[in-house]
């Protein structure tokens, strides 16, 4: 049912990294994805807010493919999304993914979480993979944790194994879908904090959150999504004190004011 | 009160027992394992043959099944199993039925043990680039196998008690031994009560140990 069709102009130019043609997506008889458009630069922060069931996780989702399209076009670096397969396999490796419930395999340490990819896909050494994954999981600030089980560690400290796990690919775009959704009040900052270390470092990224505090201080520009479609795009704060359509004005005054 | 079983080797029906056990567990654990990764699997031809397997094998009467690996595959066929022995012979077709038989139940046991791994772990492994059989094999299945290890407990009980139909085909197991006896002694009671226990010091054992196994191995969410 999946049709990428691939035109010439796709190809992305060498400033743009992540580019979304006119995508659309059906879940039966909901039309999840209408018409999206859009460009991710390298090296941009991209916050996708939005009322629950407005597509963004599907969004989020599809740029690697977890989700197929009915129709458009999905290139990252200049490369379409190819078909289920070795290709895609390989695609997948160069765009890290951070879920909403951390998703770490439960029968591996966190040790071997962080090492998996490198070693199974990337066929790095043992050894070396070894020291990536403690030097990734000291720069999340959970390197004591490393030789315990998923099950042992705080939400938080999942997560933020979670992201050293992504990063231990060396990925060229990072997905968060909702990466704070799941967590305690009091464990959202560790998360968010090294979000924002990795966007200052100039991590490209694609971030689906609720966190409004974030988007304002880490985004280089936001994406507001209603009902399928992407409403209002906009530098954070044009959009949180001037947004331009009604959608976004209703939306941010339920969220905002209280 | 025991000397009627002077002239019976009943430690060695009960090796056969043993030996059927063992060798169609091996067989049935690596077969059942690759009907359950064929019914997950993405290829649909591979996932309708699995649940056909399944669903036939599983509902016909296992003595059939061995009645069909001697008379249709040996008689007629003449697949013999690599020994022209009729002995040999039989044994080793009674593994092969049995195998068939129960990886269908070995199948659905770990499809149950599949069910039990969440599957945003399934898509975290996909997302790190891992191809489907890494995916499987290196997270889907070690969680499923430790998940697995009640229901399986299960299938091997059964599969050691279903032994006893290779007696049909005349292989010289504890079953084939105690109609042999009941021919030909007068102690009815205690020769069945012997079989019986026999088969409880092989079960029980099996129980209990892969109870402690189950609890050992398993996975903390």
């Amino acid at each position: 049912m999946t049709e990428v069709s691939v035109a010439k102009e796709d190809v992305a130019a060498t400033g743009d990294l992540v580019v979304l043609k006119s995508v659309n997506k059906h879940f039966g008889a909901l039309h999840v994805l209408q018409d999206i458009d859009l460009t991710i630069a390298r090296g941009e922060v991209v916050v996708v807010i939005g009322p629950s069931g407005s597509g963004k996780s599907t969004l989020c989702r599809t740029i690697n493919r977890l989700e197929s399209i009915d129709s458009g076009a999905i290139t990252i670096d200049g490369k379409p999304l190819p078909d289920e397969g070795r290709e895609l396999a390989r695609l997948r490796a160069d765009v890290g993914m951070v879920f909403q419930s951390f998703n770490l395999f439960a029968h591996k340490t966190v040790l071997e979480n962080v090492m998996l990819g490198q070693v199974k896909v990337r066929k790095a050494d043992k050894k070396q993979a070894e020291e990536k994954a403690r030097a990734l999981l000291d720069r999340v600030g959970v390197g004591t944790q490393a030789d315990k089980y998923p099950a042992q560690l705080s939400g938080g400290q999942q997560q933020r194994v979670a992201i050293a796990r992504a990063l231990a690919m060396d990925p060229k775009v990072m997905l968060f879908d909702e990466p704070t959704s799941a967590l305690d009040p009091e464990m959202i900052n560790e998360v968010l904090e090294v979000m924002q270390q990795l966007a200052r470092d100039g991590m490209t990224m694609i971030v689906v959150t609720h966190e409004m505090g974030f988007a304002r201080s880490a985004a280089n520009r936001v994406v507001f999504m209603a009902d399928g479609r992407i409403v209002e795009q906009s530098a954070p704060d044009q959009f949180f004190s001037n947004p331009r359509s009604d959608r976004a004005k209703d939306f941010l005054s339920k969220i905002l004011h209280h | 009160m025991f000397d009627f079983l002077e002239g019976y080797d009943l430690l060695g029906a009960f090796w056969t027992t043993v030996q059927l056990t063992l060798l169609s567990a091996v067989g049935s654990l690596i077969w059942g394992t690759l009907l359950a990764a064929m019914r997950v699997g993405p290829v649909p031809l591979m996932r309708g043959f699995a649940t056909a397997y399944v669903n036939i094998v599983r509902n016909i009467p296992l003595t059939v099944i061995i009645l069909f690996s001697s008379l249709g595959l040996y008689s007629t066929l003449n697949i013999t199993m690599g020994s022209e022995v009729v002995k040999t012979s039989n044994f080793r077709l009674a593994v092969l039925g049995l195998m068939l038989y129960t990886a269908a139940f070995v199948c659905e046991a770990l499809r149950s043990g599949i069910n039990t791994v969440p599957v945003g772990q399934a898509e975290a492994a996909r997302a790190l680039g891992l191809n489907f059989t890494q995916v499987l094999g290196l997270v889907v299945l070690p969680q499923a196998f430790r998940a697995a290890v009640g229901p399986l407990t299960n299938v091997l009980i059964a599969l050691t008690k279903n032994t006893t139909v290779a007696a049909a085909i005349g292989v010289a197991e504890a079953a084939y031994l105690m109609k042999e006896m009941v021919e030909n002694e007068a102690q009815l009671v205690l020769i069945s009560a012997i079989i019986a226990v026999g088969f409880c010091c092989l079960t029980l054992p099996t129980g209990l140990f892969l109870g402690w196994v189950a609890k050992k191995v398993a996975v903390k969410r």
